[in-house]
């Protein structure tokens, strides 16, 4: 059994996760899997995600991992990343798809001709280094408040259920950033992209024992 | 408030990060993955590398210079020079890059930017333009290391980019590259106004106050520097700490 199943669904590149978690936990053995079994078996799981939604929904289901996904989302210590946090949830705009419903919510777009307070043009997608206003979830330990971590992304969960939400972060207005249920945590930024941040986040998510 | 990026440059050539005037005379500057590992200490928001003689031979070096990194910066990797074809883009990307630059492969070949978006994601391809004035408020795109002219207008050819598929724009003087005398501010402003996408400022910064003005006069959502970081003048930090006296939110 491996510690921690990184799912490949293939969407372009894991290197980057796989990377930052073993960083993070050297001695874990760290799997970049497409293979169900792999998935269920694994102690712990983490669904990245880029691109758009239509594509990955689509590839999940041709790699007949969906259940898998949805058996570890359950079940045991599970890490949703940017595309992997949207899917998650109920539908998308982009492509207008359903999503897994694991959570409910939608998926909507930021508007285009965004400003902010000075009128200065923001632009889609939100790229770069922002602050994360977060909770008190057991990942978030040693991470500052407002610290920054690095988004890329077009789209956004529109999240109404506040007991769900485990951080906010603001383009120019206030968007869900992390989710949190049980066993599963999930961000719309890269942690294996936002330096000492990110690795502290996923160094809480390989110690973490959900209660 | 989203930050303000700065980005250090490494133009790599045989396994060494070197750096020109006006794209020529080079100048060596040092051991690639060491210079990444001290720039992403200082705080460097992202690092970009630009395989610029993207020889056959270079390419399995660069491969290495990028899997090294990779391995030791959790920063976003952003990797270019000779990407001809889709093939090219996974290459770098399952090399450790996360976004991968396209240039004159661009021009010669759009479809490869429609290509590679639909592929891997826009998230991840970055369209970089070599750009000259030729006459006052207006500026051509040249490929080929700035050698060949195109006839392509610099905001027209950004704006199709970005329809097809670019995920931001990098976008370079080729008046003003190496020159240290400042980014071409009027530029950056008439293409940063018209995109959606985001716009990374380069060519021509000397001055701290150079990186200021990208962001500020030029409306630029990064900027980029080789020279004022690899010689020492400054370090990533004290550009951030400047710019951030200016008013200018910055990644601190």
């Amino acid at each position: 059994m491996v510690d921690i199943a990184i799912i490949d669904y293939g969407m372009g590149n894991l290197r980057s996760v796989h990377q930052a978690l073993r960083a993070v936990a050297p001695t874990a053995s760290i799997v970049v899997t497409d293979d169900p079994q792999e998935v269920i078996q694994a102690a712990r799981v983490v669904f990245p995600g880029q691109g758009a939604m239509p594509d990955c929904i689509r590839e999940l289901e041709m790699r007949g991992l969906r259940a898998a996904v949805l058996h570890a989302a359950r079940t045991k210590p599970f890490l949703g990343i940017c595309i992997g946090l949207q899917m998650l949830f109920e539908h998308s705009e982009e492509g207008d798809i359903s999503g897994l419903s694991i959570l409910p919510g939608r998926v909507v777009r930021f508007a285009s001709n965004l400003r902010d307070a000075q009128n200065n043009k923001l632009k889609v997608p939100h790229m770069g280094w922002n602050q994360v206003q977060h909770g008190n979830h057991p990942l978030w330990e040693g991470i500052d408040q407002n610290a920054r971590f690095y988004f890329v992304h077009s789209y956004y969960v529109c999240q109404q259920d506040a007991q769900f939400v485990q951080a906010t972060c603001c383009y120019p207005q206030s968007f869900v950033c992390a989710v949190a249920r049980d066993n599963l945590f999930a961000v719309q930024f890269h942690p294996e992209k936002s330096q000492g941040a990110g690795l502290m986040l996923l160094k809480n998510f390989v110690n973490w024992v959900p209660v | 408030m989203l930050a303000k990026r700065i980005i250090p440059c490494l133009d790599v050539t045989a396994g060494r990060v070197v750096k020109g005037v006006h794209f020529v005379e080079l100048r060596d500057a040092g051991d690639p993955v060491e210079i990444a590992r001290r720039y992403d200490q200082q705080g460097a928001d992202e690092l970009t590398f630009l395989d610029i003689t993207a020889s056959s031979d270079d390419r399995g070096i660069l491969f290495r210079i990028i899997e090294q990194v990779a391995e030791q910066v959790f920063i976003p990797l952003t990797v270019g020079g000779g990407v001809r074809q889709v093939e090219d883009v996974r290459n770098l990307l399952n090399a450790g890059a996360d976004k991968v630059s396209i240039n004159t492969s661009a021009v010669l070949n759009p479809q490869l930017v429609a290509d590679a978006a639909g592929r891997y994601g826009s998230q991840c391809i970055v369209v970089a333009i070599d750009a000259k004035q030729i006459q006052p408020g207006r500026w051509e795109v040249f490929t080929h290391g700035g050698r060949q002219a195109t006839g392509l207008d610099v905001v027209e050819w950004a704006k199709k980019m970005q329809a097809l598929g670019a995920g931001e724009i990098l976008l370079t003087s080729m008046d003003r590259d190496g020159s240290k005398i400042g980014y071409d501010l009027q530029l950056i402003r008439a293409v940063t106004d018209a995109l959606e996408i985001p716009l990374i400022a380069s060519g021509g910064a000397g001055t701290l106050q150079h990186l200021a003005d990208g962001v500020k006069l030029g409306g630029a959502d990064a900027v980029l520097a080789a020279s004022i970081f690899h010689y020492g003048e400054y370090t990533i930090q004290q550009a951030k700490q400047y710019m951030a006296q200016q008013g200018i939110v910055v990644r601190l």
